[in-house]
């Protein structure tokens, strides 16, 4: 049984590592069009704004992020975002603003807390389960007695077998 | 043998119920339906420039039930059904404290003020140039509107087109309560 506790654990960590891993800062690819509004204070470059960008769903087409969609609120958007950033925001405080305005909702990748965590926890979750459950069954599978033979035959049903093939033999 | 296998028996038909509570909650709710985390906050404060020219401010109208519409002459055909609704309701409580402001949402020019003329609208409205009140007010699709107390507080949101019967029912307990 202890045995088994420890190979659950060991589960449960393999599980839990693409977890952190996922938890550090998502890249994106850089962006390289658009320029700084004339006139800014703070110089800011574009991968930031498209940093930010990445972040935030884009209000018109909800499977997109602002980054990504071509539409005009988007496009909108990331200027506000340029704007904001150029007046000495930093990104966090710029994607403050928008969770501000709009909720949790805006965010493409929901914050870890309260009923959130669900959708970080299930599928790590999940996985550790199902491991844990091939290798009971696997356990159930290799202790199980191989039968090295076939149960002796009633002799009466080998006579009766042999006599049926003789009577089909044309 | 059987003690465990027992358990694993009615374990494997018994976690589909957490599955089927969670699909049922999310089935339940309308992904579209967006809780605006600004109602019961203060209004955010802007400054636009009518189509006629003049300044408007949320700043000049404190103290007055403030309507905020969002619309589009391409938003079709939710906010043509709803202008004559608007522009029934100012007329009816102008005079009685109520302001109504429309904001343009990414709209041109030319077809924004034929929108205007063809409802006749005599309320100010106003183009809001790179959403920047739009966003201010987490607008995500036209027509959207606000109501804001005389306090300055955004009290109701209302995404969609507005009705007679909601505007009255809104702009009567507002303007009910006290400056």
């Amino acid at each position: 049984m202890s045995r088994l506790l420890a190979l659950a654990a060991l589960a449960a960590l393999l599980a839990a590592a693409p977890a952190a891993l996922a938890a550090g800062p998502a890249g994106g690819p850089a962006a390289t069009s658009g320029t700084a509004p004339a006139g800014t204070k703070t110089p800011v470059s574009e991968d930031t704004v498209h940093d930010v960008a990445a972040q935030l769903r884009c209000v018109v087409c909800q499977s997109l992020s602002v980054a990504d969609s071509p539409s005009e609120t988007a496009h909108e958007m990331k200027g506000i975002i340029r704007e904001r950033l150029a007046a000495g925001e930093s990104p966090e405080q710029v994607r403050a603003y928008f969770v501000e305005k709009y909720g949790n909702w805006i965010l493409l990748s929901p914050p870890r807390q309260g009923f959130n965590l669900l959708v970080w926890v299930v599928p790590f979750a999940g996985l550790g389960l199902g491991l844990v459950l091939v290798l009971l069954v696997v356990r159930r599978w290799s202790r199980r007695p191989v039968p090295t033979q076939a149960p002796p035959m009633d002799p009466a049903m080998r006579a009766r077998i042999r006599r049926e093939m003789v009577e089909r033999e044309p | 043998m059987s003690g465990r296998s027992r358990i694993l028996r009615w374990a494997i038909p018994l976690a589909v119920v957490p599955v089927l509570v969670l699909l049922a909650y999310g089935f339940r709710t309308d992904p579209r339906e967006i809780p605006s985390p600004l109602v019961g906050k203060p209004a955010s404060p802007f400054k636009l420039t009518a189509y006629d020219g003049k300044p408007l401010s949320l700043e000049a109208l404190r103290g007055q039930v403030v309507i905020l519409n969002f619309w589009a002459s391409w938003c079709y055909p939710a906010c043509y059904e709803e202008a004559p609704s608007l522009e029934r309701a100012w007329k009816t409580y102008k005079d009685r404290g109520l302001v109504m402001v429309g904001v343009n949402y990414q709209d041109k020019d030319e077809p924004a003020r034929r929108f205007l003329a063809q409802f006749g609208h005599t309320f100010p409205n106003a183009p809001d140039p790179g959403s920047r009140v739009s966003v201010d007010y987490g607008v995500y699709g036209v027509p959207e509107t606000y109501f804001i107390d005389k306090k300055g507080r955004v009290r109701f949101k209302r995404v969609g087109p507005v009705s007679d019967e909601m505007l009255k029912e809104q702009i009567e307990r507002l303007l009910a309560e006290a400056a």
